[in-house]
């Protein structure tokens, strides 16, 4: 059942209704409203995973499990889940884990190619909004086709990683030198076809890999392949109904949007799989300038974020082809019933004394991490007062009351400003410039309006620190 | 199809909030717990994996050879439809024009071509300024340089060199806080483009309700005909003289709201009194990919759904600010040399803005750097034309 239409009553009827807190939650129906929320999980209430309850967990379990099954790759701190989702669009809920971003190599890259591709998949990262953005997982192409090159290519770049790994290779011979290899690091196997899957299939079993069902643009077969490996007993499966760029867009997006549309609103269970996009194949044809097939894969790759992609194997390690990507599926998988917000306190920039200046920003996550870092580059000493506004920007929270004189008046006690810096000036944003004359007499301070944009905090402090005696 | 108890476009945190306003009243005996207690939260960032302790499936035969299966697509008639709007006016329609452009129109959400084909294509219009001051990238303005005093020449530059289909013309000069300018001056301006480009054009005014209803009136009397689009009617203006104004003349109206679907009923609601419906455009805001592409994204989204699936008040065609993508500061900063070259990361950061809406359901684009409108145009030429696709077996790929 689609998650929107999941009341917790429905599910706190089924609970063991003891309330005895073993969830830490305060009573069952508090759980029963996480659960709903899908911020618990059933295995916390411990009493029901006794066997008298054993029809109420599968009922329970039944009700509450995603329409896309949630498929675990690698072992460790970078492990990922794919999938694991419940909706089509993010506003009838959220979308929880992310499209998971994989930078190839091949078995006959040169080595220092090899070396360095691994190594920027591995530490790329960018800090946004107090959040670090990395890449997930590791695809390792066998192009040499031969077992024992594939093999030790795998190894090399398990030593050199601790990203899950993605094998790819549809000759089932090679495909077992490889897991042989490094079956232990639980990589996802691909693929199984037509051709090979019964092979792939005793593999998936026999290392309890996950595996990728590849029936590039040709649904039927896809599943087909997907409904006889689930009954092969292979259960952590993924699907690639194959990615296309150009001319093959609309049919590529057709695919991802049709396979999730049947999986969620009509339930088909052979399809309640983790999508994997490819828009690697944007490098197949030789351009004039590599720059050119990078720049096409950006755009595979964002619409198929966009598009309901749990997993992509991506060439270009270009930063500015990468940054676009992260930052969007962070945007997308953002929980839209909730802004991302920081804690609301007073942050200490430098090495502030009792004369420093004392400024005010809201707690919208976006909003504080900019002024922050300008403040931060600029060398500013001072103090930043975060007030709760309920994770809203400057202006819309001034618009929409989330930040008042009051509430503002409030947070300066509350945080005992007065007692950090002997002077009662308060710089407040040019976007909240309204609210000044209201801070003011709500709270004894004097208010100084800033500039519009952050940028400019450091400049004005220059100039107009500390202000004029009245 | 299955389940289609679509009742609402509410997110769900407020559809929790009414079952849990009508679970208080019913009497549970061994509960003791208040609505706020039920407040839910949500830690912003957490990853929830699927509870994973099912049953083992049960033990089968394990098949030998592939299971027979076949593919549904899943085909859905939609209670509602977009309204058309039709942009630009050619002579014989009273107007100046060499063509003009049919948005909107759909009759399934963006690009979902298994269900239906988008009737018409979306529209691409370049942004230009009468100000040569506006602030702007450096990576967009160098290819304004030589213009940014000429407005008209700035339009002739759009469409000759850069093939825009249509003009987005933003008079800032009359902005109080600016130069003030008198509409009289801007009609002159709005006459000098309109001598320049054949394309259909947009007129903007500058944000200050009274002052823009000011130009508006004058320019949408001498250009009577033309079907321009007026960009924008918010709710903050004189909306009856405003909807009057555009109804009177022949023309058409982006009404603006901002990042909220029930504003943006709302202004709709309030335009029906006095305008047809295919003379609305709507605008549910802009923000660039990383500060707030999620809201602006998902309020689209919304609309466009809760439209095809019958809200009169929603069925319109959406227009995007899409140049408001080099707001965001990694479009245009210059950052560390592993991000570089900057001059890509602000185009690639306009496209994907654009893109992302695109597939939102966005059907007049508003764009500047040449190299992003022109990806954006490929992207719909491909979303268009419905090809299918050849495979490639990236896997043995020798790069
Ligand atoms: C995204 C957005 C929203 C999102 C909010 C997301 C969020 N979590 O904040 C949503 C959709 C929820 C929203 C809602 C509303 N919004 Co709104 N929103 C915007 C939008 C598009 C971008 C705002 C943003 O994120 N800016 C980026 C952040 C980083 O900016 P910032 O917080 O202001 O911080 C900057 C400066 O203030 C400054 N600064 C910050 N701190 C400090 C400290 C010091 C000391 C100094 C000197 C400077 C400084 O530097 C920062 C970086 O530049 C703007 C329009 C626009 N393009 O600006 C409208 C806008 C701000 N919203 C507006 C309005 C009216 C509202 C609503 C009241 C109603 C509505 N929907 O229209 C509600 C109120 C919400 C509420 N419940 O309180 C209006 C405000 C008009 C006004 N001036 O009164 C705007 C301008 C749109 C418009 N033109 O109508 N909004
Ligand atoms: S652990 Fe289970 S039975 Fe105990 S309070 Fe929580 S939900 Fe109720």
């Amino acid at each position: 059942m689609p998650a929107k239409e999941l009341s917790p009553i429905e599910v706190y009827q089924l609970l063991p209704g003891t309330n005895c807190k073993e969830c830490e939650e305060t009573n069952c129906m508090a759980f029963a409203a996480k659960l709903v929320n899908r911020e618990a999980t059933l295995h916390e209430c411990t009493p029901l995973l006794e066997p008298k309850y054993k029809e109420a967990f599968d009922k329970l379990w039944a009700l509450l499990k995603p329409s896309i099954r949630a498929v675990e790759v690698g072992t460790g701190e970078r492990k990922v889940t794919l999938g694991g989702e419940y909706v089509l669009h993010r506003h009838e809920f959220t979308y929880f884990n992310p499209t998971a971003i994989a930078i190839d190599v091949s078995d006959e890259m040169p080595e220092e190619e090899f070396e360095a591709r691994i190594k920027t998949a591995t530490d790329f990262k960018y800090d946004y909004i107090g959040m670090t953005l990395t890449l997930d997982m590791l695809a390792i192409r066998s192009t040499s086709n031969d077992p024992e090159i594939f093999a030790a290519a795998v190894r090399k770049a398990a030593g050199l990683t601790d990203l899950p790994l993605i094998l790819c290779v549809t000759n089932p011979a090679v495909m077992e030198s490889g897991l042989s290899a490094v079956g232990e690091r639980k990589p996802l196997i691909y693929a199984a076809t037509k051709d090979n899957w019964k092979e792939m299939a005793d593999l998936a079993l026999m290392y309890h890999c996950p595996l990728v069902v590849s029936a590039p643009f040709d649904l039927d077969s896809l599943k087909s392949l997907a409904r006889t490996l689930w009954e092969y007993g292979v259960e952590d499966l993924v699907l690639d109904p194959g990615t296309q760029i150009e001319d093959g867009i609309s049919a590529t997006l057709d695919n991802f949007t049709m396979l999730r549309w049947n999986a969620i609103n009509l339930e088909e269970e052979h399809l309640g799989f983790p999508l994997l996009g490819t828009p690697i194949t944007a490098w197949a044809e030789k351009a004039v300038d590599p720059m050119i097939n990078e720049w096409n894969e950006v755009v595979v790759s964002s619409s198929l974020i966009t598009r309901f992609a749990d997993a992509l194997v991506i060439h270009g390690v270009s930063g500015w082809s990468l940054l676009p990507l992260v930052i969007l599926r962070q945007n997308l998988y953002t929980d839209p019933r909730k802004p991302v917000a920081v804690e609301a306190e007073v942050i200490t920039f430098g090495e502030p004394d009792e004369n420093s200046p004392v400024l005010l920003t809201t707690n919208f996550a976006l909003t504080y991490y900019t002024v922050a870092s300008d403040i931060e580059s600029a060398k500013v000493d001072c103090y930043l007062m975060v007030v709760d506004s309920e994770g809203i920007s400057v202006e819309s929270a001034v618009a929409g009351r989330k930040m008042t004189a009051e509430t503002v008046a409030e947070a300066i006690k509350e945080f005992k400003v007065g007692d950090l810096v002997k002077h009662r000036h308060l710089l407040i944003p040019g976007r909240a410039a309204r609210l000044s004359g209201e801070i003011q007499e709500a709270s004894g301070w004097n208010v100084i309006v800033g500039p519009m944009d952050s940028s400019g905090i450091a400049g004005y402090i220059d100039e107009k620190w500390p202000p004029e005696p009245e | 199809m299955g389940e289609k108890k679509e009742k609402n476009v509410l997110p769900l945190g407020v559809n929790l909030l009414e079952s849990l306003a009508k679970f208080q009243q019913i009497e549970l005996e061994d509960v003791e717990i208040s609505f706020d207690e039920l407040e839910l939260r949500f830690t912003p960032g957490m990853v929830m994996g699927a509870p994973q302790v099912g049953l083992p499936p049960p033990v089968k035969a394990k098949p030998t050879s592939l299971l027979e299966a076949s593919f549904d697509v899943p085909l859905e008639d939609y209670a509602g439809r977009i309204v058309e709007v039709t942009l630009g006016a050619t002579k014989s329609k009273g107007g100046s024009r060499k063509y003009s452009l049919t948005i909107g129109g759909e009759m399934a959400p963006a690009f979902y071509n298994f269900q239906s084909k988008s009737p018409h294509r979306p529209v691409i219009a370049f942004d230009v300024f009468d100000w040569p001051k506006v602030p702007l990238a450096k990576a967009v303005k160098m290819h304004y340089r030589p213009v940014l005093e000429d407005t008209a020449e700035w339009a002739k530059l759009c469409v000759e060199k850069f093939g825009a289909e249509m003009i987005n013309l933003h008079f800032l000069t009359i902005d109080p806080l600016i130069e003030d300018a008198t509409p009289k001056a801007a009609v002159k301006t709005a006459e000098e483009v309109l001598q320049a480009v054949d394309v259909p054009i947009a007129i903007g005014g500058c944000g200050d309700p009274k002052k823009d209803l000011d130009v508006f009136t004058a320019i949408a009397e001498v250009t009577e005909g033309e079907r321009i689009l007026f960009n924008s009617v918010t709710l903050d203006m004189d909306i009856e003289a405003t909807a009057n104004l555009i109804e009177k003349y022949g023309h058409t109206v982006i009404a603006f709201t901002s990042m909220d679907v029930n504003r943006a009923r709302e202004l709709n609601r309030k335009l029906y009194d006095f305008l047809p419906k295919d003379r609305i455009v709507m605008d549910t805001t802009t923000a660039a990919l990383g500060y707030g592409l999620d809201y602006a994204f998902t309020v689209m989204e919304r609309s466009r759904l809760a439209g095809l699936k019958g809200d009169p008040e929603l069925n319109h065609p959406l227009s995007s600010g899409t140049t408001n993508a080099w707001a965001a500061r990694e479009a245009w900063m210059k950052m560390g040399p592993e991000w570089a070259p900057r001059e890509l990361r602000g185009p690639i950061w306009e496209t994907v803005t654009g893109l992302t809406l695109l597939l939102a359901g966005v059907d007049y684009f508003m764009m500047m750097h040449p190299a992003a409108a022109k990806e954006l145009d490929k992207m719909i030429d491909n979303l268009m034309s419905a090809k299918s696709a050849e495979t490639v077996d990236w896997v043995s790929l020798k790069l």
